[in-house]
């Protein structure tokens, strides 16, 4: 489907529009404070330095996998599996850590995570299987395996290795927690890499224009391959920091982080059509829905509600990219 | 193609070159066909006791995954995906078990029908948000995938309510012999009555000329929007059918979606609907349903780890869809 009249012909648009098209970050961080400062109307005299350690604890590993959302999307692409690698990567070093122990242990669950990106990037890259059904459908190999993992493993003590609770829950001088510190190499590296690098880049170009790219002497398939590994070993990171901050190895810990995942990505402006967005904008996305579920809990509203305003919102901002940026 | 004229008037001329024409044009269902007969051979061999029981338990489980699946099916070949069905399925079960509930048998007949309304109009709000918005239908039925689970456990919180014991006894059982489950002929019917006459009207063609290509469509005077919204709106109503099928079978509802989502994305595939659009029909996934329930039953038979069957369809899925843009690719090259 191709826009008739590309956004950029038009004349004379608004400033507000231009804003939210070219640098959706400005009026997303606003909307962030918005957020913040209405959970200060509402809690009044909980909003402080610790309160932000707390959420930003809380926003990680859903920034991560939202991350991860991001680089597919850019190339027209979406990961469905993020959620079953993440939950596997936790529970694989839980159930190694008190046998060969917690080096071992993060071996294995990264390895494992490399094999299953690997198969979803074979897939979208070489055979051209739409990515939705592609990561759908490794999703299933990885959550069956690690379920007949566990039941393996059901006879030794599985736990979450004490490395991995410091790491995931614990906070630096009471106050920045140890996964940002995490977090902030990983995303600067991803915003050089698609900033500065020629395969950030070429990202890009397979997602807005794959035959262009081609004929421009792109490799789509070898960019795609990369890109789906990449997707799946941060996949596997979200999922220590998961597991250390909830304290929980199961196998299905991180499912119900796909969709909000996919959501950040959106509310951050990147397209699913590919070619358009970026991490920044992502990152406040995830900050944005990790306040916005906190705000909903100090209120009081059950998880129905909590629900329901996320689907509208999402259904909302993505609605109001659509008409500024006259594309999807 | 125009909207009007009847697709298949000009494959009439002979008898044989018909036949040929039907059998290239249902080859996928065909060969699933045999794969699912081979695949009731292999069942009847490792367990030589699987008769009538299995059958009617077969029929049984797979009815809801097979509504979804046909429900998916239906906007797949308008050209969109529909991620909320798990949802809506979840929503309108809850909302027919717990206005059943305590209700005499001549009521629920009017809470199964406005259950249905009710999956028609959450199909269209899908529809339409994807119409006025112009946001990609993959956003805007993810986030309405939300909302609805979300109304589904303001209705409910947790599995309750109940069904009429003739909407129980629609589906559980066997109808005249005992081979027959009633829950295959409920199938069959709600296709045969609702989308048969509907894919040979005008609509039913628009809808898959939607898919196969919009603009041509277009400009060949089909109302793209109030399309989209009408197969949307289908969506809905099978859903709505789906979600029935669960309070009718469990007795309850249970305001918590199941998997039916990602595996209706699964079954459409596997039964030979293309994700572009404009490609398949509701055939082809239901027997795709029977064959990922089939394989996962003989799985447990052959006394393997249940989760190795979640591999196993995984694999199925992947390898299907591989196999199928192989053949996609071999032909464009020729």
């Amino acid at each position: 489907m191709t826009p008739l009249t590309h956004a950029s012909e038009r004349r004379d648009p608004t400033n507000w529009r231009r804003l939210l098209r070219e640098r959706p970050i400005i009026p997303l961080s606003a909307l962030l404070l918005v957020l913040v400062a209405t959970y200060a109307v509402v809690r009044p005299g909980v909003v402080n330095a610790d309160w932000a350690g707390v959420m930003l604890r809380a926003a990680v590993p859903l920034a991560i996998l939202a991350g991860c959302q991001t680089l597919t999307m850019l190339t027209g692409g979406i990961d469905l599996s993020v959620g079953a690698v993440a939950s596997m990567a936790g529970f694989v070093v839980a159930s190694l850590v008190s046998g060969p122990g917690f080096e071992v242990g993060l071996l294995v669950a990264l390895g494992a995570a490399l094999l299953a990106g690997l198969l979803t990037g074979i897939g979208v890259g070489i055979f051209r299987v739409h990515p939705l059904i592609m990561s759908l459908g490794v999703s299933f190999v990885v959550l069956g395996l690690a379920n007949a993992w566990q039941i393996i493993m059901v006879q030794s003590s599985t736990g979450v290795p004490p490395e991995l609770r410091t790491i995931g829950s614990e906070r630096l001088g009471q106050l920045i927690p140890y996964s940002f510190l995490v977090f902030l190499p990983l995303a600067g590296l991803l915003l050089i890499g698609l900033r500065r690098t020629g395969y950030g880049r070429m990202l890009y170009a397979v997602g807005d224009n794959p035959v262009a790219a081609r004929l421009a002497g792109a490799r789509s398939w070898q960019v795609l391959v990369v890109l789906y590994v990449l997707s799946a070993l941060m996949a596997a990171i979200a999922g220590f920091l998961l597991s250390g901050l909830t304290n929980v190895a199961s196998v299905t810990l991180a499912n119900s982080l796909v969709l909000p995942s996919v959501a950040a990505a959106v509310i951050g402006g990147t397209s699913i059509f590919g070619g358009r967005g970026g991490l920044g904008g992502t990152m406040v996305g995830a900050l944005i829905l990790t306040i916005i579920s906190a705000l909903l809990t100090a209120l009081g509203q059950p998880e129905a509600v909590r629900q329901v305003l996320f689907g509208s919102i999402i259904v909302a901002v993505a609605a109001l990219y659509a008409r500024v940026t006259g594309e999807a | 193609m125009s909207a009007a004229s009847p697709t298949i008037d000009e494959t009439r001329s002979r008898p044989s070159e018909a036949v040929v024409d039907w059998v290239r044009r249902n080859g996928w269902t065909l060969g699933l066909l045999g794969l699912l007969a081979l695949l009731l051979i292999y069942t009847r061999m490792i367990n030589s006791n699987y008769g009538v029981a299995g059958i009617q338990a077969l029929a049984i489980s797979i009815l809801p995954l097979a509504l979804a699946a046909v429900a998916q099916a239906i906007c797949v070949i308008s050209g969109g995906i529909d991620l909320s069905i798990g949802s809506m399925m979840a929503l309108t079960s809850v909302f027919a078990a717990a206005n059943m509930q305590g209700q005499s048998e001549e009521f629920a007949v009017a809470i199964v029908l406005a259950t249905l309304v009710f999956g028609l109009l959450l199909g269209a709000i899908n529809g339409s948000l994807i119409v006025v918005t112009r946001v990609p239908d993959i956003v805007v039925t993810l986030a309405m995938a939300f909302v609805w689970g979300g109304s589904a456990l303001l209705v409910l919180k947790t599995p309750a309510g109940g069904s009429a014991a003739w909407l129980k006894n629609l589906v559980l059982g066997p109808i005249g012999v005992d081979w027959i489950p009633k829950a295959a002929i409920v199938l069959l019917v709600i296709v045969a009555v609702i989308w048969f006459p509907l894919r040979r009207s005008r609509l039913g063609l628009s809808i898959y000329a939607i898919g196969s290509n919009q603009l041509a469509a277009f400009r060949s005077g089909v109302p793209i929007g109030r399309t989209k919204i009408t197969a949307y709106a289908l969506t809905g109503l099978f859903s709505a059918f789906a979600g029935l099928s669960l309070t009718a079978s469990t007795g309850i509802g249970n305001p918590v979606p199941g998997p039916y989502t990602l595996m209706s994305v699964a079954a459409v595939v596997l039964g030979g609907v293309s994700l572009a659009g404009g490609r398949g029909g509701v055939f082809g996934p239901i027997v795709g349903v029977v064959i990922l329930q089939l394989v996962q039953i003989d799985l447990a038979f052959m006394s393997l780890d249940p989760n190795l069957s979640l591999v196993t369809q995984g694999l199925i899925l992947i390898g299907v869809v591989m196999f199928g843009s192989l053949l996609q690719w071999r032909r464009s090259r020729r």
